[in-house]
């Protein structure tokens, strides 16, 4: 089993730390994990991507061209990332601020309004989780219960208070991912 | 654990003496993670942000004269500054560990990976007939591993030694087995300067000799040990060569990518194999020399305009064709891009 991942937006929406809790969560279950950010001009202001493989086989390549997954949260990955989802792979996306839908056919599409849900959970920073929850829902390659050790794992201890929020979000986000195709 | 963080804990657990540093990305992590660290608690290493890249290899200098464990890391244009230093250690003959976290060159370039400073390390860089030691990890496992093993070859050889990564290794994080914590060495070396007593003569460390009949002796007695080096300290991994007819040769990331590109060329029954020198100095011409009788050709991927390609030359003697494949400039070459290339050529 190899699972290659895109996650893709803005910097400050949580990007590189949901790739991080998919690649520690993937290592609670003993898999093989590579996570491999862009840290350019990106990651000073603008958008931001992270690329995470999880394997039960030795990791080859950390930079990829084609996904079986792509996490989308904003137009400009969109353009960019639709047409690097593999045939038969599936593309997520957060509707928020989104014009241009994406259109392929040979792709399984799910939208989820992450970031209205969050804004109505009264619960912003959760929004990645909420994602991540769709994400999880649609394949469920690492169980609830080791994506909250992998939080444990890459949270500060003065945040793990925060944990109980995130989970709900994580569940949140398992109810309200939906299929456009 | 990300690449740079990974060389930083594997250096505390090492037994290293020293770290001296200087911040450029893409490897500030490693000062950051030692600093956070504070392994001066832990084991005693001294861990110090120099006030420049000069300064940082010459503290380098003068730890490793004393006969400590002493490293330094920067990237790209920053280990250009180091190289006065790096040639004098050299010609001194001092054991010491610098880690270059390659980005694109020439000048500032740019932050994102590259391998574009392949001759600079393994063909000199700084001034004078000198080679360091060469290693390039190709995942974050070994940035952990190659921390001690370059201190034991730089130790064993009183010669720098150099692991040669990029920004892609050291920012991405993998899994990682990490040893146990060493304890710093208490031994002395017999050449380390750290005071004469009455029982020796003076140690003396430099890399001046105004003779020249002298100086040619030092630099014969470099040379020797550097065809020791070169029988003793080649290292390499091979992948699917057994039955391959073209073989790609990369290190590093490129080796990385170029893993991924043999899946995909054999699930279109191209028989490609990879043989990913782990050692950039010594280099691993035999073993590329007697592949090379049984490939049709051979092409050698980098990040950059083609450098170890030149080696991978040297190292055939006309056999078969060799050529050059790789993105520069920061873009990290695709897997599926090796194997077009490689169909243009077949």
């Amino acid at each position: 089993m190899t699972e290659e991942i895109i996650i893709a937006g803005f910097g400050g929406q949580g990007v590189l730390s949901m790739g991080k809790i998919i690649a520690y969560s993937g290592l609670m279950q003993d898999m093989e994990v590579s996570w491999m950010p862009s840290y350019g001009p990106e990651m000073r202001g603008g958008t931001a991507n992270v690329t995470v493989i999880i394997s039960s086989e030795r990791i080859s390549s950390p930079i990829l061209r084609r996904f079986d997954t792509a996490i989308i949260l904003n137009q400009q990955s969109l353009d960019k990332f639709e047409n690097s989802v593999k045939p038969g792979g599936i593309l997520i996306y957060d509707g928020n601020g989104i014009t241009r839908h994406p259109v392929r056919k040979d792709i399984t599409i799910y939208r989820i309004d992450a970031a209205e849900e969050a804004s109505r959970m009264k619960s912003q920073k959760t929004f990645n989780m909420i994602v991540l929850g769709g994400y999880l829902k649609i394949k469920p390659l690492i169980s609830i219960e080791n994506v909250v050790k992998g939080l444990k794992k890459s949270l500060p201890e003065r945040h793990h208070k925060l944990i109980p929020e995130n989970e709900a979000a994580l569940k949140r986000g398992m109810e309200i991912i939906r299929r456009l195709n | 654990m990300k690449g740079n963080e990974a060389i930083a804990e594997a250096a505390i657990r090492a037994g290293a003496d020293a770290y001296f540093g200087y911040p450029i990305t893409p490897q500030s992590e490693i000062l950051e993670y030692l600093m956070a660290a504070n392994p001066h608690e832990r084991t005693g290493m001294v861990v110090l942000q120099a006030e420049s890249e000069v300064a940082a290899i010459n503290m380098v200098y003068g730890g490793a004269g004393c006969g400590k464990k002493v490293m330094t890391s920067s990237s790209s244009p920053g280990i250009s500054l180091k190289q006065e230093g790096i040639s004098y250690i050299a010609g001194a003959q001092l054991p010491c560990l610098i880690v270059n976290v390659v980005r694109g060159g020439p000048g500032l370039g740019t932050i994102q990976p590259a391998q574009s400073d392949y001759f600079q390390a393994v063909k000199g860089g700084g001034h004078g007939d000198y080679h360091l030691i060469v290693l390039a990890p190709a995942s974050v496992q070994e940035m952990a591993d190659f921390v001690e093993l370059a201190f034991d070859l730089a130790f064993k050889y009183r010669n720098p030694a150099m692991i040669l990564s990029d920004g892609a290794i050291g920012q991405m994080m993998e899994k990682v087995y990490l040893k146990p914590q060493k304890q710093r060495s208490t031994e002395v070396p017999a050449w380390a300067t750290t005071g004469k007593t009455k029982e020796r003569e003076r140690n003396i460390i430099t890399s001046l000799d105004l003779d020249p009949y002298a100086q040619e002796q030092h630099l014969l007695r470099l040379q020797e040990k550097y065809r020791e080096i070169e029988r003793n300290e080649v290292r390499f991994e091979e992948i699917m060569v057994d039955d391959a007819e073209f073989l790609l040769v990369a290190y590093g990331t490129s080796a990385r990518v170029c893993q991924k590109t043999l899946q995909l060329a054999r699930a279109e029954g191209i028989k490609a194999g990879l043989l990913r020198p782990i050692t950039l100095y010594p280099f691993p011409y035999e073993r590329i020399r007697s592949l090379a009788s049984h490939m049709k050709i051979i092409v050698s991927v980098e990040m950059s305009m083609g450098q170890m390609v030149e080696d991978v030359k040297l190292a055939v003697n006309g056999q078969v064709p060799v050529y050059h494949f790789g993105r520069m400039g920061g873009v990290i070459t695709e897997p599926e891009e090796v194997l077009e290339y490689l169909k243009t050529k077949i």
